[in-house]
């Protein structure tokens, strides 16, 4: 070997690998603003479409609220699953991924965080806006950012897997929502339960268990997405 | 023990332990069913709250605990064939899910006909129903991943890992839904108290189950026999056995 050559760099660790990954996701988001803003957009209009449709009346708005704050957004972050991994998949760069010395869980959990970075947490920003607009009480629009910050975090884990379960097939996109919306259910249960016991005070509970849930699919979910990813690009 | 079990695991040993296991589990499967539904409709005393209507039990109680039991059956045998490779498995949880969610369809069809003469409705959103029903989506889902793979090994472990995340969450699903609203009776049976009626009232109920546990049984190992010839045809094992037939 000549003296004139650098040396090569050393492989980069996990949280380099990790950190590295981020950067690289969130640049390519933060380069195609439209897609990154149709979630919101999205939410905006279905919020919407529901006084137009139901009634404008504020009582009756302030009692459905909760509900359709928090479907709509899991809506919202389901719409943009289905691109998670999908751009990586045409372009092989999920199969470098695989390649990768770092364990694939940990790369996963970057992409993951990007996309709750980019979609969970602008929505859960964005909710106390429209909950406004849908008479919320006034008491409850921190938890109602609270519970969908913390919520949609798990959301996108689980949602994750379906993604990475559906990427290989050319028309995932209905399979991915019949796959992935049975399983959001908990979230949505103690999402809503959080906001509406918000109004009487007393939504600790609910957070915490939300706070539970988040922790449990931190730990499962990357170890199923890494293991789908690998049955869709194998397959 | 690793041994026997790969063995039990090859599509050969398999079919035929099980052409002997069939018949048997046929047998139990319609002697109880037989036993159980003449003693159950006819033998067993009516209800001096529902009358006659509480009859459904007999259908509704063993085709709801079969429906949830098949899923975790399903998820074990996914399980088994992701980390073993072992064939058979899969096969056999390929032909156990379209039974799975018959069943659920079966509880969840039940339990509204019974609702209307008890409950005054077909269906409420209560919390064991609703956990049914999504039940119900869980199944349709893994049928539906397992059709949408054109490489029949990439969907059946596709399957097997959503099973699996399906087996994991249906104990977090059935506590949020409960917590989020119930109205539905307490279980008939748990295995820590003695049951709330007469025996009986629920010993024919015992029949039953065993009926439909063993009715799943047999066709399973049905169903799964029929599944090896389908994908092991081009072994000469079954060449044979083909010719055989012939």
């Amino acid at each position: 070997m000549s003296t004139s050559d650098a040396p090569a760099p050393p492989p980069a660790g996990l949280w380099g690998a990790f950190t590295a990954t981020l950067k690289r996701d969130v640049t390519l988001a933060l380069r195609r603003r439209g897609d990154v803003l149709n979630p919101l957009v999205f939410y905006a209009l279905v919020i919407t479409l529901f006084p137009i449709g139901i009634s404008p009346d504020p009582e009756r708005l302030a009692l459905i609220a909760p509900g359709l704050l928090w479907v709509a957004a899991l809506l919202a972050a389901l719409l943009s699953l289905d691109t998670l991994f999908r751009g990586d998949f045409e372009d092989g760069t999920l199969e470098q991924l695989l390649l990768a010395p770092q364990p694939l869980t940990a790369l996963v959990m970057a992409k993951v965080s990007v996309h709750w970075l980019l979609t969970g947490l602008p929505l859960s920003l964005m909710a106390p806006l429209l909950g406004a607009m849908l008479a919320l009480p006034p008491g409850s629009y921190m938890v109602l950012a609270l519970s969908l910050a913390l919520g949609s975090a798990s959301l996108s884990l689980i949602g994750a897997i379906g993604a990475a379960l559906t990427v290989g097939l050319a028309r995932g996109g209905a399979l991915l929502s019949l796959l992935i919306l049975p399983l959001y259910i908990p979230v949505l249960i103690f999402g809503t339960g959080a906001v509406q016991a918000a109004a009487m005070g007393g939504a600790g509970a609910y957070l915490a268990i939300l706070g539970a849930l988040l922790a449990l699919a931190l730990m499962l979910a990357p170890l199923a997405i890494a293991v789908s990813l690998r049955i869709s690009i194998n397959g | 023990m690793w041994a026997f079990i790969h063995k039990f695991g090859s599509p050969k040993w398999f079919y035929a332990i099980s052409a002997r296991l069939e018949p048997w589990c046929w047998a139990l499967a319609a002697l109880a069913l037989g036993v159980g539904t003449l003693w159950g409709l006819a033998v067993a005393p009516a209800d001096y709250q529902q009358g006659e209507s509480f009859r459904i039990i007999y259908v509704h109680v063993p085709a709801a605990l079969l429906a949830q039991s098949i899923f975790v059956a399903m998820a074990l045998s996914g399980l088994v064939f992701m980390v073993w490779k072992i064939k058979v498995a899969d096969m056999a949880a390929t032909v156990m899910a379209p039974f799975g969610a018959m069943m659920t369809f079966a509880a969840l069809f039940s339990g509204a006909v019974w609702g209307i003469p008890t409950w005054g409705t077909w269906w409420e959103w209560d919390a064991r129903l609703t956990s049914m029903l999504i039940l119900l989506f869980l199944y349709l889902g893994v049928i539906a991943l397992r059709g949408a793979f054109a490489r029949r090994d990439s969907g059946a472990r596709a399957a097997s890992l959503l099973a699996l995340v399906g087996v994991i969450n249906i104990p977090i699903i059935k506590y949020s839904v409960e917590w989020w609203y119930t109205l539905h009776q307490s279980a008939t049976f748990t295995l820590t108290s003695r049951p709330a009626m007469p025996a009986s009232m629920w010993l024919p109920l015992l029949i039953m189950l065993v009926g439909f546990y063993s009715f799943f049984t047999a066709l399973t190992l049905a169903r799964t026999r029929s599944e090896i010839v389908k994908r092991e045809g081009d072994k000469r094992w079954v060449r044979a056995l083909v010719d055989k037939e012939l």
